[in-house]
């Protein structure tokens, strides 16, 4: 291999590629805005900001204080966004998609909700209007709900101005009750009037009241687990590993397109009547992309360091040797698209549309971790999914070097692999 | 010396070169002549190593190139039919990169690029973007490249298509001088006045095939009408006024333009009374008679009965 023509070949490519003001744009900075927006979007930087609020309309059909206390619980909710609204408004607002959920409270439902407290029955029907497309809101919503209900309802059946007369109604409704056994009756009655007497003097110490009923037997404390105690999950750090796998990849079609237009414009005659073996010429090809890939990669990780302090909180050499064995995979995929393309204008098309597979199946736009289980073993058969788990595990889950091999291995594979064919079905001569 | 023995290739049902064999000794330029899709190009492209041919043998200075790194091939320079520049480069980096194709750099790189700049009348336009240049400077340049690692045998496919006249000539007046250096060159072309002022000997070569094969006296011989009348005939145009011209002795064709007849004549001296006799005996003034050899595209038109221009 001549090495001074090696050497003057890849410092061509490179010359080129960065007088190429669109190569350029595509390359450095298209990576960049789509990445900070998706990051923006799918968490930010260290998730500082407050998490937004699901919109909920309530339409208080009911005119108890039961009901208006369950709505000024449902309205101090951290997590909800509390608006009333008439039933016909809401179902409205939920259509447009202005709400996200309307819950619905039917009247007569603080009255009903106490008789089956105690007695089970005719239980009122809460009723949630919900937007199709929020379908996971609507759980959150639902066991919100849930738990404010619970406290209100039995702090009233408890402790409540009307809860004497439902004990006294479940007490005679008890007495009637033909289908229970009479040890069942005695242990009820005990147990309903211990909570009667309870009541009674719940209500000679009012300062008690706002403690009795029903509360969440638990609390609730989260940690995200991140490369270290203390470090904030930086959304950034997915979407701009996901989309330097991207444009990376468009990079490598375009290295590969210049070679089909090589061909085309008489260049590649030169190459080829002067004394270069095909090895210099696809090894020429393949080092110079495989350098632009990391300049890319370097320049857009610098990039989300410096202005959204994304950090490689994992092993800095294995960072480093991801991004080499993508870059050289990156490189052999060029190759690929450059020996089995016949025309530019075909092959164009083509090889853009295998890229967005390969970075929609690869986890680029949304994490694999959400595909189908049988989606996301079979993504393990794609190059880009090995290179956005790897940098992953770099940069925010904080993993070490042993996490980096296996990516390693699998793009260095893949690469290998690309350029046994783009060897084998190079096609050397011109035609006449 | 390039010796180019029985060279075959087919694509396909479709017989692209069939049998082209010829020599081209130092200091000898050959001129391949035949019109688009005859052949030239694929024969150059397999004498350059660009493909390799079916059959047939070509030799460089007695060797065969042999490899893709095979060295016989620095002894070739080839000049692509395409303008092989990159535009967005300078005339000095489009130099540099086509030397260090063939390893050369350093001083050595520096002297042929000024060569090669001298040769091509670009020296100071070197640091300027290819973009910026004239289709014929571009021209120049795509001859130049060819030069920087000084090949004894130069292949020159078309290299003036859309040149205007002053580089036309430019290139003509470099690839005499490289003649006189004892370049051995192959011209391919469809221009037939640019292989009578250039080439030594000539190939016509016609759907693959060679038709002729031999010096530019030779082949000019090889058609029976050798010489042209040109007659300006003021007072002619009837319809049909040519048809007793035809049955003149001598005259094998006979055309009239609206201003100029030529008549096609086997012999000059014989010949040319007949012509006169017969105009002025029909009452057709003459003011205007010139006479001139056949050219090469009336050997093209006599050997293939097609216009080479017009294919």
């Amino acid at each position: 291999m001549s090495y001074t023509a090696f050497e003057a070949l890849v410092r061509r490519d490179l010359r080129l590629f960065f007088m190429d003001k669109r190569a350029v744009t595509m390359s450095f900075a298209a990576p960049i805005l789509i990445g900070s927006f998706f990051g923006y979007i799918f968490g930010g930087v260290g998730q500082s900001g407050p998490p937004s609020k699901i919109a909920v309309a309530v339409v208080n059909q009911d005119t108890s204080e039961v009901s208006r206390k369950v709505v000024a619980a449902l309205g101090a909710d951290a997590m909800l966004d509390v608006k009333s609204f008439a039933l016909g408004e809401a179902r409205e607002l939920v259509r447009g998609g202005k709400m996200t959920v309307a819950v619905v409270i039917p009247s007569g439902f603080a009255e009903r909700a106490g008789k089956s407290f105690f007695r089970g029955g005719d239980k009122p029907r809460i009723q949630l209007l919900y937007d199709p497309s929020h379908s996971a809101e609507l759980q959150v919503v639902n066991g919100v709900l849930m738990q404010h209900v619970m406290e209100v309802v039995s702090r009233e059946s408890m402790s409540g101005t009307g809860s004497e007369r439902l004990m006294e109604d479940a007490l005679r409704d008890l007495g009637q009750s033909k289908a229970m056994k009479p040890e069942d009756k005695t242990a009820l009655r005990r147990m309903l009037e211990s909570v009667g007497e309870w009541n009674q003097r719940r209500s000679a110490n009012p300062q008690a009241q706002a403690s009795s009923g029903f509360s969440m037997p638990y609390t609730v404390s989260q940690e995200a687990v991140t490369a270290r105690q203390g470090v904030k999950y930086n959304g950034m750090a997915h979407s701009f590993a996901g989309m330097c796998v991207q444009f990376i990849l468009f990079m490598g079609i375009d290295a590969g397109m210049v070679v089909l237009y090589q061909r085309r414009s008489g260049l590649w005659k030169r190459l080829q009547a002067a004394p270069l073996s095909r090895y210099t010429i696809i090894g020429s090809r393949a080092t110079s992309a495989g350098i632009v890939a990391m300049v890319i990669m370097l320049t857009v990780f610098g990039f989300a360091r410096v202005v959204f302090g994304v950090k490689i909180e994992g092993s800095f050499a294995g960072f480093l040797g991801v991004c080499v064995a993508f870059a050289i995979m990156t490189a052999t995929f060029g190759l690929l698209v450059a020996v089995l393309g016949k025309t530019p204008e075909a092959t164009r098309g083509i090889a853009i549309l295998a890229t967005l597979v390969l970075v929609m199946l690869g986890g680029s736009w949304v994490p694999a971790f959400l595909f189908p289980e049988w989606l996301q073993k079979v993504t393990f058969a794609i190059p880009t999914r090995w290179a956005v788990d790897g940098l992953d595990a770099m940069v925010w889950r904080g993993s070490g070097f042993d996490a980096a091999l296996g990516p390693i291995v699998a793009l260095l594979a893949f690469a290998a692999l690309f350029g046994a064919i783009a060897v084998w079905r190079f096609r050397w001569e011109s035609e006449g | 010396m390039l010796e180019v023995t029985g060279l075959h290739k087919r694509y396909g049902d479709l017989v692209a070169v069939e049998e082209v064999s010829f020599v081209a000794r130092p200091g000898e330029m050959v001129g391949l002549l035949g019109p688009n899709g005859a052949g030239k190009t694929t024969t150059v492209a397999m004498i350059a190593g660009l493909l390799a041919p079916d059959r047939g043998e070509v030799r460089i200075d007695g060797g065969v190139v042999r490899g893709e790194t095979d060295p016989v091939k620095l002894r070739l320079g080839l000049v692509p039919q395409e303008v092989a520049l990159h535009d967005e480069l300078s005339a000095r980096g489009n130099l540099a990169l086509f030397g260090a194709l063939y390893g050369i750099r350093g001083a050595a790189l520096e002297r042929a690029m000024a060569s090669a700049f001298d040769v091509a009348g670009l020296a100071d336009r070197a640091k300027d973007r290819v973009a910026t240049f004239s289709g014929g400077m571009k021209r120049r340049l795509n001859l130049a490249a060819a030069l920087l690692h000084g090949p004894q045998i130069l292949l020159l496919d078309e290299p003036t298509v859309g040149v205007d006249p002053q580089s036309r000539n430019q290139i003509f007046s470099s690839l005499e001088e490289l003649k006189r250096q004892g370049k051995t060159m192959v011209y391919t072309t469809h221009y037939m006045e640019e292989a009578e002022r250039l080439c030594d000997s000539i190939i016509i070569i016609d759907h693959g095939k060679v038709i002729a094969n031999d010096t530019l006296e030779a082949v000019r011989r090889l058609v029976p009408s050798v010489n042209v009348l040109e007659i300006s005939v003021e007072n002619a145009g009837r319809d049909g006024w040519l048809d007793g011209l035809h049955a003149v002795e001598g005259v094998s064709a006979a055309d009239w333009d609206g201003t100029t007849l030529r008549v096609t004549v086997r012999d000059l001296l014989e010949s040319s009374p007949r012509v006169l006799v017969w105009l002025r005996e029909q009452g057709y003034t003459c003011s205007h008679l010139s006479s001139q050899r056949a050219d090469l595209e009336t050997v093209f038109l006599t050997l293939t009965g097609r216009s080479v221009r017009n294919l």
